[in-house]
């Protein structure tokens, strides 16, 4: 069951495009946001609500990065592995990471705090190496500068 | 020195808002084009002024917007900035996104204008938040002072303007994948013809045009098509916002005369190498553009020049390769991002990339075989242009075709020594 505010959120994208399945990103974004992630539930319906079957809406909400169809943590770290963030040592960051969540890439620490993931570039390569904290950039990572920004996320 | 694009920008104080803008000139292309120019005409200036587009493939940009079929009273047709920067190493559309998102806004407008389309999208990278919203808020004042909506500036000329934000996947950068994202659905490339610009967005005629290339319009606009030509002093015309990633000193974006060579880039504005590290080869133009060596310093990176030395010109930003750095784990790297974000729709691309990918992995982890280098060069022929769908694979194969061919010794020695002898 899609809630009230969520409906008033899709309708508005509906109203956007000429057809309804064309608002179907939209949709699943403005569902994730609201609760964190998109479980099979959720996605019948969307569907449902859209007029097209969950097999195709699920064909879109796995070709997209950002569309998660697992639990994910209160908190999304998105670290860079692309070639400017490789030559300035993101592998280390990503060590370090490790050793101090004890999770790799595409887990969740036990207690939800975090979920570690790789992503393609941030287009930040100036500053490389850069990682993503949900909606927030950091840039010229260390080891120690990692330890500071874990902190403000609870 | 001319900077048209970038003089206005500054990251020490905030963005420029409407009245900012206005106050340096903003909006005049808008009211000049839209009061005293028919379409037409401003297709035909941005032809001679020889702007070509700066996403990547180099196209003219008048010739582009020429291809749209014209004297179609009613009909539906749409305009997309396509902002959805994601070429590993590239990171100038963010600049010009985040430092002056009304200069797109205007851009947009005259293009939207001289193809006589009435909805316009910027397609928008999710990762660039401020940017988001910036360009939220820019679109507002836009519509509040009457440079969006109906009517505009009494012209009888009707625009609206979107802000789509993608959810991550390259191919969105493709623009008829970027349609397909923008209907709704799984971001893989069409057949062309028929091409975008007949058979776009929902079936209507449609622009796709890059950041930069936008930007570029309303001083072709205010100053006229010699002008921009006469910024450049080599063969292509304009500036272009070249950048630099990697081990220099002074990594970072600078707007410069096309054609400027890689030696002044390297050297004067990126400041050189870092301490204890060297220069080996550097990617000109993104990932998906083979490499340039030492010998090739002094070549100007505009297309015709960097086409001449092997490779493209791309979307100009660079990313350097230095001594301290595995050239095969470079590769690696670069492939390993590739099969990640390929489609799926074609067979080469989706079955060949992985295997590249795994191939160079082995031989990373000293575990190849000196027929895998042959099995690599077959791969660059097999997913070479003409074999795929679209132009992911053959772009993915550039860096290593030329990777083989000037890091021949470096691939042998892990072959050899069975280990990585940067590791």
């Amino acid at each position: 069951m899609l809630s009230t505010d969520e409906i008033r959120r899709i309708d508005h994208e509906i109203a956007l495009v000429p057809v309804r399945k064309a608002a179907s990103i939209e949709a699943l974004k403005i569902v994730q946001h609201h609760r964190g992630w998109i479980s099979d539930e959720s996605l019948q319906a969307i569907a449902a609500h859209l007029g097209m079957s969950a097999e195709e809406l699920d064909s879109v909400a796995t070709f997209y990065n950002l569309i998660f169809r697992k639990p994910v943590g209160r908190n999304i770290i998105l670290l860079c592995d692309s070639i400017s963030c490789y030559v300035m040592g993101y592998e280390q960051i990503y060590a370090h990471l490790q050793a101090l969540l004890h999770i790799k890439f595409g887990e969740t620490t036990p207690d939800d705090r975090f979920t570690l993931l790789p992503n393609p570039c941030l287009g930040s390569c100036d500053h490389a190496p850069v990682l993503m904290i949900n909606q927030d950039t950091y840039r010229n990572l260390t080891n120690e500068k990692l330890q500071e920004i874990l902190k403000e996320y609870k | 020195m001319e900077r048209p694009l970038t003089q206005h920008i500054n990251f020490n104080r905030s963005s420029l808002n409407l009245k900012d803008y206005r106050s340096v000139g903003g909006y005049q292309a808008v009211e000049k084009a839209l009061t005293t120019m028919a379409p037409q005409d401003i297709t035909k200036m941005v032809q001679e002024a020889d702007l070509k587009g700066r996403g990547g493939a180099g196209f003219s940009t008048g010739t582009k917007w020429s291809f749209v079929p014209m004297n179609t009273v009613g009909q539906t047709k749409y305009l997309i900035a396509n902002a959805d920067e994601m070429e590993p190493g590239t990171f100038k559309d963010r600049m010009l996104l985040e430092g002056n998102p009304h200069q797109l806004i205007e851009g947009m407008i005259v293009a939207a204008y001289a193809i006589q389309a009435n909805i316009s999208y910027v397609f928008l990278r999710w990762a660039y938040k401020k940017a988001a919203w910036l360009i939220k808020h820019a679109i507002d004042e836009a519509y509040a002072a009457g440079y969006l909506g109906k009517n505009i500036l009494g012209s009888g000329y009707d625009l609206e303007m979107h802000l789509h934000t993608g959810i991550g996947r390259y191919m969105c950068g493709e623009e008829t994948a970027l349609l397909n994202a923008l209907e709704g659905k799984r971001a893989t490339p069409r057949t062309k013809p028929p091409f975008p610009q007949v058979s776009g967005l929902f079936g209507k005629p449609t622009i796709v045009n890059n950041v930069e290339t936008l930007c570029n319009i309303p001083h072709i606009v205010n100053h006229g098509a010699d002008w921009f030509k006469d910024l450049s002093p080599g063969s292509d015309a304009g500036t272009k916002i070249y950048g630099i990633s990697g081990r220099v000193n002074k990594p970072g974006l600078w707007e410069l005369p096309m054609g400027t060579t890689i030696r002044e880039l390297l050297e004067e504005h990126a400041g050189g190498m870092k301490k204890g590290v060297s220069f080996r080869a550097v990617l000109p133009g993104g990932a998906s553009t083979d490499f340039l060596v030492e010998e090739h310093l002094d070549v100007k990176m505009d297309y015709k020049s960097i086409s001449a030395a092997g490779s493209r010109l791309g979307t100009g930003t660079m990313i350097v390769l230095d001594d301290q750095t595995c050239p095969v784990g470079f590769i690696h790297n670069l492939e390993h991002f590739f099969a990640q974000e390929s489609c799926g729709w074609c067979t080469p691309c989706r079955e060949g990339l992985p295997w590249t990918e795994k191939i160079l992995l082995s031989i990373e982890n000293g575990e190849g075989r000196m027929e895998d280098l042959e099995l690599l060069e077959m791969h660059t022929k097999h997913l070479g242009p003409g074999n795929t769908f679209c132009a992911l694979a053959p772009g993915a194969m550039e860096p290593l075709q030329s990777g083989l061919k000037y890091f021949r010794a470096d691939f042998e020695k892990h072959i050899k020594e069975k280990k990585c002898p940067w590791r």
